[in-house]
This record gives C-alpha cells, sequence and structure tokens, in this order.
C-alpha cells in the first residue's frame, strides 16, 4: 500500500509549523506502511552554502569530528548537526564534490541521503511515528516537504530502501505502487552514466527524473515524459528545491488526494491525512486526474 | 436523534450499535459527526433508517448497505456503497474510485463527480452521478442503470454486459463492446423516474445518450480477439 504525504506552503506564516502539519499528516498514514518511514524537509537555503544529509548505523563513531576532519579536508568552514542516525553537513556550495569524495574516503561507512541547498533527508526502518519522532520532524520549518510510509513490496526493508529517493540536488521522490520495468531502465540509466544504490524500484524513478532534469527538462516536462517510459503502477510526489509535483500513473489505481487553499496545496493518500490542516473545509479537495501532471513552484 | 460522535465512539463502536438496528425500530434517525475521513463508516447497516454523515469518510463507507439510507455530508473515498443491496446511500461531494462497484440494488446518488471505475461490475444498483466520472466506468456491468449527468472519462461500459448507460455530457471513449444505442420511450422513462428520485431537476431526459453492450463479446470469437 505506502502511504504518501506533502505539503507545499504558500503562505509564509505557516512555514514556521511545516513540520507539525507534516509529522500529523505522516502519523495518519502509519497503517498504509508501518515497514519505515522517511520524509524531505526543504528549508531556507543560505547563500553560498550547500546542505550534505548523511546517515550512519554507528552515529557516534562516524559523526564524532567529522566537522573538523571535512572541513580540513576540503579547506573551508564545514558545520555539523547531528539528529539520531542523521547529520546534516553545511559545506560551501562550491566544495560538494570535494567533500562528497573526501566523505567516501574520512568515513567509509557513512551513507549520502540528499544533497542541496533547502534539501534535508531522513528515513529509518521502523513505526512511522517513532520515525519523525527521532528525527524531531515536528520541530522543523520549511517551505515544503513529503514524506512516506512504506509497505515493502518491490525490495528489502532497509534504511536505503526507505523513501524519499533522492538522486540529484534538492530532489526527491516518494511512489505508492510498483514499477514493473525498473530492471530495464536501470540499466539504460546506469548506461547513461546515473548510478544506484539499491534495488528499489523507486530509486529507479527518482533517477529517472534527475536523469531528464540533467537533460535539461523542467520537472513537469521530465514527470510529462516518465508515462512514455516507466511502467507499473505509481502514484508520485516529488520535490525539487522550489516545486512540488504530483503523477498518477493512467491506471491510476493507487490513492491519491490533492487539496488547495491560498495558503498551502497538500497532499494525501488517503483524505484522512489531511484532515488536521488548517481550513481544510473550505479548500478545493479533488481526485488527481490519471496521466495528468501537477506541478507547482514557487 | 442519537448522535454519535467519532471522536469519541469508536467505528467499531458505531457499527455494532447500527448492525444491532432491526426493522421497526423506534430510533430511526441517526448523526454521525467527525469521520474525519475514517473507513469503513456504516457498513452493513440492515434495517429501514436514516443515517446523516456530516463530514468526509475513506474507504468502503456504506458498503453492503440494505434498506437504509445514508448520506455523506461531505465526500467519500474509494469503494462507497460497494456491493449495495438496497436503500439508498447520497454523497453530497465527490466520490472517489469505484463508488457503487458490484452493486446488486438501492440507489446511490453522488452529487459532485465521481472517479475512475464508478459502478465496476455492477449489478443492479442504480447509480446516478450529477457530475463527472472518471475513466473505464461500468466496467463489465451486468445489470442496473448509471446516470452521468455531466461527462464521463474514457473507456466507459468496457466489456459490459446488460447494464443501461445514460450520459448527458462528452463520453471521452467508449470502452469495447460498448455503443450508443437508441433512446425509447422506455428508456426516457426510466430516467425520468431517476432524475426525480435522485432529486435532479435542473437535467432532461432528452438530453441523454443511451449506450449500452453491442453483444458481441459474449460468446468467444476469433474475429474479435482484439478487443478481449
Amino acid at each position: 500500500m505506502c502511504g504518501i504525504v506533502g505539503l507545499f506552503i504558500k503562505d509564509k506564516s505557516l512555514e514556521p509549523r511545516l513540520g507539525a502539519m507534516l509529522s500529523d499528516m505522516l502519523g495518519t498514514m502509519c497503517d498504509r506502511g508501518p515497514d519505515s518511514a522517511g520524509f524531505a524537509v526543504y528549508g531556507a537555503p543560505k547563500a553560498g552554502e550547500a546542505k550534505i544529509t548523511v546517515q550512519s548505523a554507528t552515529p557516534a563513531a562516524d559523526f564524532a569530528g567529522l566537522d573538523g576532519a571535512l572541513a580540513e579536508a576540503v579547506g573551508a568552514k564545514v558545520s555539523i548537526s547531528v539528529k539520531d542516525t542523521h547529520a546534516v553537513l553545511a559545506v560551501p556550495a562550491d566544495k560538494v564534490a570535494e567533500a562528497r569524495a573526501a566523505l567516501t574516503r574520512l568515513r567509509p561507512s557513512v551513507r549520502v541521503m540528499g544533497v542541496g541547498e533547502a534539501i534535508e533527508i531522513y528515513k529509518e526502518v521502523g513505526y512511522p511515528t517513532q520515525v519523525s519522532k527521532r528525527f524531531a520532524l515536528a520541530g522543523m520549518t520549511g517551505t515544503h516537504g513529503i514524506g512516506h510510509t512504506r509497505m515493502a513490496t518491490e525490495s528489502a526493508v532497509t534504511t536505503l530502501g526507505a523513501h524519499p529517493f533522492s538522486t540529484g540536488a534538492d530532489e526527491c521522490l516518494v511512489h505508492n505502487g510498483s514499477l514493473s520495468n525498473h530492471n530495464n531502465l536501470r540499466r539504460e540509466l546506469k548506461h547513461d552514466g546515473m548510478s544506484f544504490e539499491t534495488e528499489n524500484d523507486t530509486e529507479v524513478a527518482a533517477a529517472y527524473l534527475t536523469w531528464r532534469m540533467n537533460q535539461g527538462l523542467n520537472l513537469g516536462e521530465a514527470l510529462e515524459k516518465s508515462l512514455d517510459d516507466l511502467d507499473g503502477f505509481y502514484t508520485f510526489v516529488v520535490g525539487t528545491k522550489n516545486g512540488f509535483g504530483v503523477l498518477r500513473d493512467p491506471i491510476a489505481c493507487k490513492p491519491a488526494v490533492l487539496a488547495e487553499t491560498d495558503q498551502y496545496v497538500a497532499f494525501g493518500s488517503e483524505y484522512r491525512a489531511l484532515v488536521n490542516l488548517p481550513g481544510i473545509e473550505n479548500a478545493r479537495v479533488w481526485e488527481p486526474e490519471p496521466s495528468t501532471v501537477y506541478f507547482w513552484e514557487r | 436523534m442519537p448522535k454519535v460522535d467519532l471522536a469519541r465512539t469508536s467505528l467499531r463502536e458505531l457499527n455494532q450499535t447500527l448492525h444491532g438496528l432491526k426493522a421497526g425500530v423506534n430510533e430511526t434517525d441517526w448523526e454521525v459527526v467527525n469521520p474525519k475521513g475514517s473507513h469503513a463508516v456504516a457498513v452493513g447497516v440492515d434495517a429501514p433508517v436514516t443515517v446523516e454523515i456530516k463530514g468526509s469518510v475513506g474507504y468502503y463507507c456504506a458498503g453492503m448497505n440494505k434498506e437504509a439510507t445514508i448520506v455523506v455530508h461531505g465526500s467519500a473515498g474509494p469503494g462507497v456503497a460497494e456491493n449495495m443491496m438496497s436503500g439508498e446511500v447520497r454523497i453530497k461531494g465527490d466520490a472517489s474510485q469505484y463508488a457503487g462497484a458490484t452493486g446488486k440494488g438501492g440507489l446511490l446518488v453522488i452529487e459532485g463527480n465521481a472517479a475512475s471505475r464508478c459502478g465496476i461490475s455492477m449489478k443492479g444498483i442504480d447509480i446516478v452521478v450529477k457530475g463527472n466520472i472518471g475513466h473505464m466506468s461500468a466496467f463489465m456491468a451486468q445489470s442496473g442503470n448509471l446516470v452521468v449527468c455531466g461527462n464521463a472519462g474514457d473507456a466507459l461500459g468496457d466489456s459490459i454486459y446488460e447494464a443501461r448507460l445514460f450520459v448527458r455530457g462528452k463520453v471521452k471513449s467508449l470502452g469495447a463492446d460498448c455503443i450508443e444505442k437508441e433512446m425509447r420511450p422506455e428508456h426516457l422513462e426510466i430516467l425520468a423516474g431517476l432524475l426525480a428520485k435522485a432529486g435532479i431537476e435542473d437535467a432532461k431526459p432528452e438530453e441523454f445518450k443511451r449506450y449500452g453492450s453491442a453483444r458481441k463479446l459474449y460468446n468467444f470469437n476469433i474475429d474479435n480477439a482484439d478487443a478481449y
């Protein structure tokens, strides 16, 4: 089944409440996917700075002194903010590639979850409410965010197999459904230079969109193309640095509900996930059409 | 009027209470508040009572309904009034996919729009939708009437057996073995009756077209292989 939620804030006054609203929505979707959970939150970017979200199975050992070691390696200031098994490293924007290379060398057991100016990604195995509590999602602020509760179908229940999947800077994707041509597509994308960390079908969808956007397409156009190239059942919710997209396959049997007010756009696998949002009684609530790209940008 | 607040009462308690009602019961008007998208609200009611649900519901509301009148003052999630036997279910807002699926009797009225697969495999139920319906509606429909005051999506009536489909607006495409049929006086009469029962006054029977089965796929015929 899997549960997806997403929130794209239009009214600045709601930004401090993004995490609180998103964690409430995610909590409601626990029974659609109790295996693992994850979320991406887009905060305010700082000029000239990039964030690298990393994960470790042994955070105490891996994160101790990591900022200092990385700073020395790249010759610039690096700060670290640790949350449970994850940490967000702030590095100068022009040092991201260097920092990633140094990370592999300095802490080989650390995994990069996402990179970008605004995005932070947290995901773990476990019951979704517990996962969001571990990372204190309710206290986070930001402009938009997406979340996922996973009922594993296509690959193992592991931290890396949890959603969201991020395969490009400030990009992430969550998925309810399963893709039937992901092995072939993975092979083709690998041939074109994309790299993969899991056997998960959703990672292929994320990488596909990144690949399309690397060709110069915007998110809306990339989603449009995926209708031709992805086979299977899917409801996708996608985040970019300043955008938020939704797409359902032509059969559209995976549930989806969108709601829009002057203050926000919200997505839920079920209406239940949206019931505590402010002004939901008067929101425009609708079911996204099959094969139709919905896309908001700030 | 007994009022059940789903913020305080569990769904199971509500449904058990409703299942306990028998024909002839004195308390015939029920109100349910704070449904907040809950699943399976008022499923399996089997008594001539009215249940007014104040808000939106999730999956399978009013499924297997018999005798009861169930009104949702909001929208309904997937599978509303699935396998309904008799009575009436009315959705004031929109309905999600497979509304009225496999219904054997009774009347389902959707005052907003219905999503995909509305009336899939319907077996005698009457469904009246004031707005539009999505793709693959009335797929393998067997009997009953589907009335759509707005437009229908792709593949209407795919592999249909014998149900009558009346659409006032545009049909995006017809499914395998579904064709437009002549609107005869008896069909206008059936349609007028359904519109009246549903309380729809701004649509005239003459504005609708009728669709139904071409009956070409009843038995396997190699010439039709591509259509199966």
